[in-house]
């Protein structure tokens, strides 16, 4: 069981990955843009975070970085949610820290395995 | 675990209506605005659109907006510019998006004849602009046919890796493989031990660190990664691809070298075989990569994820399942939970003071009481505004429609639009919105001139059509104003004697001139156009806000421009009445309708014909019926000499019901008689009155329709 942070503009995609986590035992907390996460994660400790990389405010690369720059979140595992038509932004979310990805469209149990993967 | 994916699918769905909304707004604004955001918002819209639907298993949907995708990006970056022949595809799109999704949400399955078409039309833009646009990748698109997504799954090549290794075998094989991360692989999130975790599930796996590149201990930084590692899996029916996915995430944060070292069964098998969790459709892929010498191409792990099934394909229930929702503020739902907790405290020292009362406690009840009646009413008037929604909801599909129209008939038109956050019923909302585009439509077409035209008349060359919404005592009142030319009374007096709905020498008011135009089958455009003007409309138009027990008033200059102006009930739920009494009953007069309550003067009664009576109020003729009669009731008063008279109106039409007695006027709640007795002419519901009693609410226009057809058919029948 892990504290996850779930980062995405669109409300079913964050009830989706929200409902699969929990059904898992996972405690989940959501935000819909970069920013709202990043306060998030200030104020509590996640074990992973899941983001979505385009999003208003915010994007998903920008949220990597900022997180990274926090001396809680140095060594976290943040998984983006990409989509195959963005793969360049793969090297770029790498760039910035990221630790995986996840290409949508997946399901719920890759989401898990992913997860389960990322927790050790 | 199983997972139900259905109950994302109205949220998915109500947020695909608004992303293709906010999309179509912002496309609406992309010429006149530069703001990188615009391009950005639409852009999300269709990301998040595309992503859900993959997600979702809505492949059409999925594939179509990813080539609406392929476009924005470019027109993100720069690299395209969004001409008019890009926006109006893009707006077709929205159009054609919002019907499959219509179409989904009523679980069946799209018509993808329009979406096909799109994505061509799209293809060859992007085609003719950029050669380099991954052809294969849209032709794929194209082919996809409604059953099968998978051809849209991307192939990653990974050319960075070198194979040597070119079939699979089973269960047996033995790698070798060498794993130098780079010193920053830790900051990223990747932790080896993690890695190798994942290795020892697809085999027997040995570990060996080299710890010989790791610096003294003074130049030593924490957070970095010295270590190399020498891993050999053995007994495993894992293939290259296999290995490869475990390493995905940090292939380019380290140096790979895998080598298959042994291998007992020389027997090549089919990559399903090993990979019998896979699904059969990447089968036949696995055996062209991987027996393919010369490929170094690895198809990506992508693949394994079967695509989605297709929810269209449930067609147990063809019927629409969908409940319609509303979004209601947190500051409403809160503001009613207050009042929910006022009520309780009420009740309960309203139930204390029962339980032991006796008359010195009566100040305290009527005290609580009047508590009660406070809460009450502020709970109504709570829970009514929960179904109130701003008015913007039905006004946010003109900016489009005008565009378009204006385009299709060659007018400079400009929307404005006020008072947009003017509350209404929801009901009142859904059966506005259609007359509501018929008047907007009427106002374009007939009413704005041509640019030329304007010109002309010494008018700006755009023309401008205002929407404006506003709240005027109960009723919520919605104008719209043009400046074109205005109604022409003498072409419309004309037009009405020529098609023989009005007589040739019969005088009209102004009014009356402008209510011809609600006259069924009247039309005053010469030209039947494509947008209006096929004599159907303005007559359902205002049967339509009849209905809703509202009213609709025309206000117009002769070259200046026309105003129509529709008043609407807040709510119909519930209504303002006047209480009358007749005889021993209590009926209810619509307070909208009533125009003024009067005590008859008898030199003021005229005797017309027969037994209809008039009553002369100020220049108006009002004719004068006999409640009691309508309903063969008995009254206290069937004189007319100074009895009491309360003079409604509806369309235009005056008339005075002889009452008994005026009471109070309060707000009611409407009950259908319908559907829990029959039909009655004259009444269009009831209600329950504080007594307990009930008491029907009258139907004006019903009420003066049938007492007309009443009086007429008398007069015939003493005339044969």
């Amino acid at each position: 069981m892990a504290q996850i942070l779930i980062v995405d503009d669109s409300a079913s995609m964050r009830n989706m990955v929200a409902t699969t986590l929990k059904s898992a035992g996972h405690q989940v907390t959501d935000a819909a843009d970069g920013q709202a996460g990043l306060n998030k994660a200030k104020s509590s400790k996640f074990d992973v975070v899941v983001t979505d990389l385009n999003m208003p405010i915010m994007n998903g690369i920008d949220l990597v970085r900022n997180l990274r720059a926090l001396a809680n979140y140095k060594y976290t595992p943040i998984l983006l949610l990409t989509t195959e038509s963005s793969m360049d932004k793969k090297t770029e979310g790498k760039a910035a820290g990221a630790t995986g990805w996840l290409v949508k469209p997946f399901n719920p149990d890759k989401l898990l395995a992913t997860v389960a993967r990322v927790i050790g | 675990m199983p997972i139900d994916m259905e109950q994302f699918h109205e949220v998915f769905f109500e947020e695909c209506f608004e992303g293709l909304d906010v999309m179509e707004q912002s496309l609406l604004i992309i010429g006149q605005s530069n703001d990188p955001e615009v391009i950005n918002t639409i852009f999300r819209a269709a990301h998040s659109i595309k992503g859900g639907s993959g997600t979702f298993g809505f492949a059409d949907v999925a594939n179509f907006t990813h080539v609406l995708e392929t476009l924005l990006d470019d027109a993100r970056d720069g690299r395209r510019e969004l001409n008019e022949e890009c926006i109006e595809l893009l707006l077709r799109s929205c159009d054609c998006l919002r019907g499959m999704f219509t179409l989904l949400q009523a679980k069946k399955t799209p018509n993808l004849d329009q979406s096909i078409e799109l994505i061509a039309a799209f293809e060859r833009i992007l085609r003719a602009k950029d050669t380099t646009v991954n052809t294969a990748q849209a032709e794929a698109v194209i082919q996809t046919s409604p059953e099968g997504s998978g051809s849209m799954l991307s192939q990653n090549s990974k050319n960075d890796v070198n194979t040597s290794i070119s079939t699979d075998n089973k269960d047996t094989k033995h790698w070798q493989i060498t794993f130098v991360p780079e010193p920053q692989i830790l900051l990223s999130g990747n932790e080896p031990l993690r890695l190798f975790r994942e290795l020892a599930d697809l085999g027997k796996l040995d570990t060996t660190a080299n710890i010989s590149e790791i610096p003294n201990f003074a130049d030593l930084t924490v957070d970095e990664c010295f270590i190399r590692w020498d891993l050999e899996l053995r007994d495993s029916s894992a293939s290259k691809e296999d290995i490869l996915e475990v390493f995905d995430w940090v292939i380019d944060e380290c140096t790979l070298n895998i080598q298959l070292i042994n291998d007992n069964t020389s027997t090549p098998v089919e990559a399903t075989t090993s990979e019998p969790s896979e699904a059969p459709m990447a089968s036949s892929q696995d055996k062209l990569t991987t027996t393919d010498g010369l490929s170094q191409q690895i198809a990506s792990t992508d693949k394994k994820m079967a695509p989605d099934v297709q929810a269209t394909s449930s067609d147990k229930n063809s019927l629409s399942s969908s409940s319609s929702s509303i979004r209601v503020g947190v500051d409403k739902v809160d503001n009613l939970i207050n009042l929910v907790g006022e009520l309780v405290i009420t009740q309960s020292m309203l139930s204390e003071l029962g339980n032991n009362f006796d008359i010195t406690k009566l100040e305290k009840l009527s005290h609580g009481l009047e508590q009660l009646l406070q809460n009450t009413k502020e709970l109504q008037e709570s829970v009514m505004r929960i179904r109130m929604l701003p008015i913007s909801f039905a006004f946010n599909r003109f900016p489009r429609m005008i565009r378009d129209l204006a385009l299709k008939i060659d007018k400079k038109v400009e929307l404005v639009i006020c008072g947009e956050n003017t509350e209404l019923d929801k009901t009142v909302m859904e059966q506005i919105s259609d007359p509501l585009v018929h008047l907007v439509r009427n106002a374009i077409d007939h009413g704005i001139e041509t640019a030329e035209e304007r010109i002309r008349k010494g008018k700006p060359e755009q023309g401008c059509i205002r929407l404006d919404a506003y709240h005027q005592g109960g009723n919520i009142v919605i104008e719209v104003t043009d400046d074109g030319k205005g109604l022409d009374t003498t072409a419309i007096h004309h037009k009405a004697i020529e098609k023989g709905l009005i007589d040739s020498n019969e005088p009209l008011s102004e009014n009356e001139i402008y209510d011809l135009i609600f006259q069924p089958g009247f039309s005053t455009a010469s030209q039947v156009s494509d947008i209006s003007g096929r004599g159907v409309g303005m007559d359902v138009v205002k049967r339509n806000i009849k209905s809703l027990g509202g009213r609709i008033v025309v206000q117009s200059k002769l070259d200046m421009g026309t105003t129509i102006r529709v008043h609407l009930p807040l709510t119909l739920a519930i209504l303002d009445g006047q209480l009358v009494r007749i005889g021993q009953q209590v009926f209810i007069v619509p307070l909208i309708t009533i125009v003024e309550s009067l005590q008859v003067k008898p030199e003021l009664v005229n005797r017309v014909s027969g037994d209809m009576l008039m009553y002369r109020l100020r220049e108006d003729n009002v004719p004068i019926i006999y409640l009691y009669k309508e309903f063969s009731i008995s009254a206290d008063n069937t004189d007319i000499d100074n009895a009491l008279l309360v003079v409604v109106e509806s369309d235009g039409q005056k008339v005075g019901l002889l009452v008994d007695d005026l009471l109070a006027q309060q707000q009611v709640v409407i009950k259908s008689l319908e559907s829990n007795y029959k039909r009655i002419e004259g009444i269009s519901g009831a209600t329950i009155l504080g007594d307990g009693s009930v008491s029907m609410i009258l139907d004006i226009p019903g009420l003066i329709a049938a007492s007309f057809r009443r009086s007429k058919a008398k007069r015939q029948f003493k005339a044969a």
